[in-house]
This record gives structure tokens, C-alpha cells and sequence, in this order.
């Protein structure tokens, strides 16, 4: 049940773009069409899924305060947890790769659609956010982490189809021409959010 | 350098020696140091080039850290320290990058720079550090800073990359404070914690200021959506006054 709540509250409630403003990088530059847009949130759900619990073991085995006392009782004193930024961030950009490499060799056609997306995904705020928001999270199990990996991946996608979905039929309107583009693009994600924020009352 | 390979006989002197008339020769090419071009990188991304309204660069934490005005300019200068250091190792590194790796090495070079400031931060500065709690990591994944590395320090000397680094992170500083300015203002009635509009008292007898006249503060400044749509307005002030910015679509 917990992780149920979980999967809902990463979703809606503390959703990436409208909440924190994650990833709002690639959401304006590659939300021009839905098609690209439903590519690029695949390939972050994907690599959020991953990333998330494999950071997770990173943080709980190697780089929390006593997190090394696996080793023998004198390294239980050792706190690397200044290493984080640098080893999270390692373990996404190899991990990206990784994933790169497997989608071309068992998927072709998957990587035709996500291919050019996957690079630039190593880079996204989402990613790196979702990680060190779990590391303040403190989940008690690697389950709580990959179900929140899974949730605000989702989160993201939505997001991002749906302005998608408004820019297409933005074309067709008469915005005022200093607002073209960008400015309207800000305007609507701000009152997207306002909408996201309802959600905000519902209890878990 | 690959001249330098057909040489075979060569002691480590001469080619440190070498390597460094390389460095100095390639990196200015006798400029003054605040010649035009260089006044120019310096300037352009304050306003025709601003890497958050017209690159669309770094928009993450721009918006998530602007609800005071002192988070905000201790970010913006964290970005400035980082940017401008990163950009000059980059610089220095470009010619023995590989290029399919670039990436993780930018990636590590700015990964280093954040945890320096992080550390400084934590150190001595530690309710801001607090307050602006994953934000700082997440300067690592800032695209400005990854833009830049890309399009810029790769291909540009160390003194170069150096100004362009300076001058995008402050561009990036400029529409942060102004934000923040606002929303500030507007969502508490005070600016780095001192109350402008007066001073808000339980009652209206109580109250100072603006207050004292009934005014109230408005709350929805201090929300999220609050950020984007006062970017959003940001970008049709600064595109209605210089208008070949203006977007086709």
C-alpha cells in the first residue's frame, strides 16, 4: 500500500516539471511535437527506472556515514557522502551508455525511435534530481526507490506529452508575436502547474 | 602535435617545452584583454544572447530557487565560480579530449567544481546550503554550464572561455535575481529578509506601512507556477523591446 502511495505521490502530487522543475531543460527544447516528445519521456522513464535503484545500492553500501561497514567494524566510521554528486553522476552517464549500447543491439527498432534522445538524457536535471531526491528520501528498501524512479519518470512523461500536445495546436492561434515560441510555452506550463497543484490537497 | 610524433628522439624537456609554445602561441593571439570581441562575449549573453530567455539553458534551477532573493544570488554566484572554472579546464583540456568521451570528462570536471562549492557552502554558509538543499548538486546537470562546455570552451582559448563563462553564468544571475526580486517582493513584502512595505502586525492597528494602509501580500507569488509565468513575462518585456528575438512560431 505504501508503495502505491508512493507511485501516485511521485506521479502527481510531487511531479518533476510542475513541482520542482526538473528537466525543464529538454521538456521546452524537444516539446515541439508529440512524437519526439513521447520518445524522449520513454527513454527517461527508462533511465530513471534504472538509475534510481542503482544509486540507491551506491548510497546504502558505499557512500552514507557507517555505510561501509560491510567491510569490517573499522571502516564503519568513514563518511563519503561528498563523493555523491561525482558517483551518482558517473553511475548515470555510463549507465546511459549502457542502456544505449543493449537498445541497439536487441531493439533496432527502439533505438531508431529513441536513439538521439539517449545521449542527451545523461544531462537532464530529471535524472540526476530523482536521485538526489531519493538520497533525502531515506527509503528502507531498494523497492521504495525503483517504484519512485518508476513514478516521477512517468510524471515526467506526462508532463511533457501534454505540453507537447498544447504546442501543436498552439500554432494555429494568434499569440502576440513577442510571446511566440518561448514566452507562451512559459505562460501555459505555468498555468499547467497551477492545475498540478490541485492535486496537491489529496492526503497519502 | 602530430608533427611532433615523426620527431622520435626527444627528451621530456623539449617537449614540455615544446607543448607549452603550443599552448601560449594557440591561446591569444596578442589581443587586448578587453578588445571588442572579448567586451563582446562578455556582454552579449546579459541580453541578446541571455542563455535562459533566448538559449533556453539552466531553466531548472533558475526557477526552483527564486522564491527569496538570497538563495538566489548565492546560486547565481556558485554558477559563476563553476561555469567560469570549468570552462577554463575544458579550455585546457580540448586538445586531448577524445571525442566520445567528452562528455563524462565535462561531466567530472563539473561534478569536481560543484562539490567544492558545495563543501564551502556547507561550511560556511549553512542555512543557505540547507535552503537550497539538491538545487546546488543539480548545477552538475545545469545545461548551461554542459552547453557552454560544448559549444564554447571546446573550441576556444583559455582566456576566451574564460570571459564567456563569466559572462553567461552572470546573464544566468541577471534573470534570477530579477525574479526573485519579484516574487519576493511581491509573495513576502520584504527583499534579503528586510520588510520593505512594512512591517505586517496581527491586526491592522499593529501593522506599518503598506499594511497599515490594508494591503495584503500575495501568497501565490511564493508558489511554483508563480516562477514560470513570471519568466514567461520576462521573455515578452525583453522580446517586445528587441524584437529580432522575436520566435516564428
Amino acid at each position: 500500500m505504501d508503495l502505491i502511495n508512493l507511485f501516485v505521490k511521485s506521479i502527481f502530487i510531487e511531479n518533476m516539471i510542475f513541482a520542482y522543475f526538473l528537466g525543464m531543460c529538454s521538456y521546452l527544447a524537444v516539446s515541439k511535437t508529440v512524437k519526439t516528445a513521447v520518445g524522449l519521456g520513454l527513454a527517461v522513464i527508462f533511465v530513471l527506472l534504472i538509475t534510481v535503484p542503482v544509486n540507491y545500492l551506491l548510497d546504502n553500501y558505499l557512500l552514507q556515514p557507517g555505510a561501509l561497514s560491510w567491510l569490517g567494524s573499522e571502516f564503519a566510521s568513514v563518511d563519503l557522502s561528498f563523493l555523491s554528486f561525482i558517483m551518482f553522476i558517473a553511475v548515470i552517464a555510463s549507465m546511459v551508455q549502457l542502456v544505449e549500447m543493449i537498445v541497439e543491439k536487441f531493439a533496432p527498432a527502439l533505438y531508431g525511435s529513441l536513439g538521439i534522445f539517449l545521449p542527451l538524457i545523461a544531462v537532464n536535471c530529471a535524472i540526476l534530481g530523482g536521485s538526489l531526491f531519493m538520497q533525502q528520501k531515506d527509503f528502507s528498501g531498494i523497492e521504495g526507490a525503483a517504484v519512485y524512479g518508476l513514478g516521477s519518470g512517468i510524471g515526467w512523461f506526462l508532463a511533457i506529452l501534454a505540453i507537447a500536445a498544447i504546442r501543436e495546436k498552439i500554432a494555429y492561434s494568434n499569440v502576440p508575436a513577442p510571446l511566440k515560441g518561448l514566452g507562451i510555452t512559459f505562460i501555459i506550463t505555468g498555468l499547467m502547474a497551477i492545475g498540478f497543484m490541485s492535486f496537491m490537497g489529496i492526503k497519502l | 602535435m602530430s608533427l611532433e610524433k615523426n620527431q622520435k628522439p626527444q627528451t621530456a624537456e623539449e617537449k614540455k617545452k615544446s607543448e607549452m609554445l603550443l599552448f601560449l602561441s594557440s591561446s591569444e593571439e596578442k589581443e587586448h584583454f578587453l578588445s571588442k570581441a572579448n567586451r563582446k562575449i562578455l556582454k552579449d549573453p546579459l541580453d541578446d544572447n541571455n542563455p535562459i530567455t533566448v538559449q533556453v539553458l539552466g531553466i531548472c534551477s533558475a526557477l526552483a530557487i527564486t522564491v527569496q532573493l538570497k538563495p538566489a544570488i548565492v546560486m547565481s554566484l556558485a554558477v559563476v565560480f563553476v561555469m567560469a572554472f570549468s570552462n577554463v579546464i575544458i579550455s585546457l583540456l580540448r586538445n586531448s579530449i577524445p571525442s566520445r568521451i567528452r562528455i563524462i570528462v565535462q561531466l567530472v570536471v563539473v561534478a569536481s567544481m560543484v562539490i567544492l562549492v558545495d563543501q564551502i557552502l556547507k561550511a560556511y554558509a549553512f542555512d543557505v546550503s540547507k535552503q537550497l538543499s539538491i538545487f546546488i548538486g543539480l548545477i552538475i546537470t545545469n545545461c548551461i554550464i554542459m552547453g557552454r562546455l560544448e559549444a564554447f570552451a571546446l573550441g576556444n582559448g583559455v582566456y576566451k572561455s574564460f570571459l564567456d563563462g563569466i559572462g553567461n553564468a552572470a546573464g544566468y544571475g541577471l534573470i534570477l535575481i530579477i525574479v526573485a526580486f519579484f516574487r519576493e517582493l511581491f509573495g513576502s513584502g520584504k527583499l534579503l529578509g528586510y520588510e520593505i512595505l512594512g512591517h505586517k502586525g496581527v491586526t491592522m492597528a499593529e501593522s506599518t506601512g503598506l499594511y497599515a494602509m490594508g494591503y495584503e501580500d500575495n501568497g501565490f507569488f511564493l508558489l511554483s507556477p508563480m516562477a514560470l509565468i513570471v519568466v514567461g513575462i520576462l521573455i515578452w518585456i525583453q522580446r517586445a523591446r528587441n524584437r529580432k528575438l522575436i520566435e516564428e512560431n
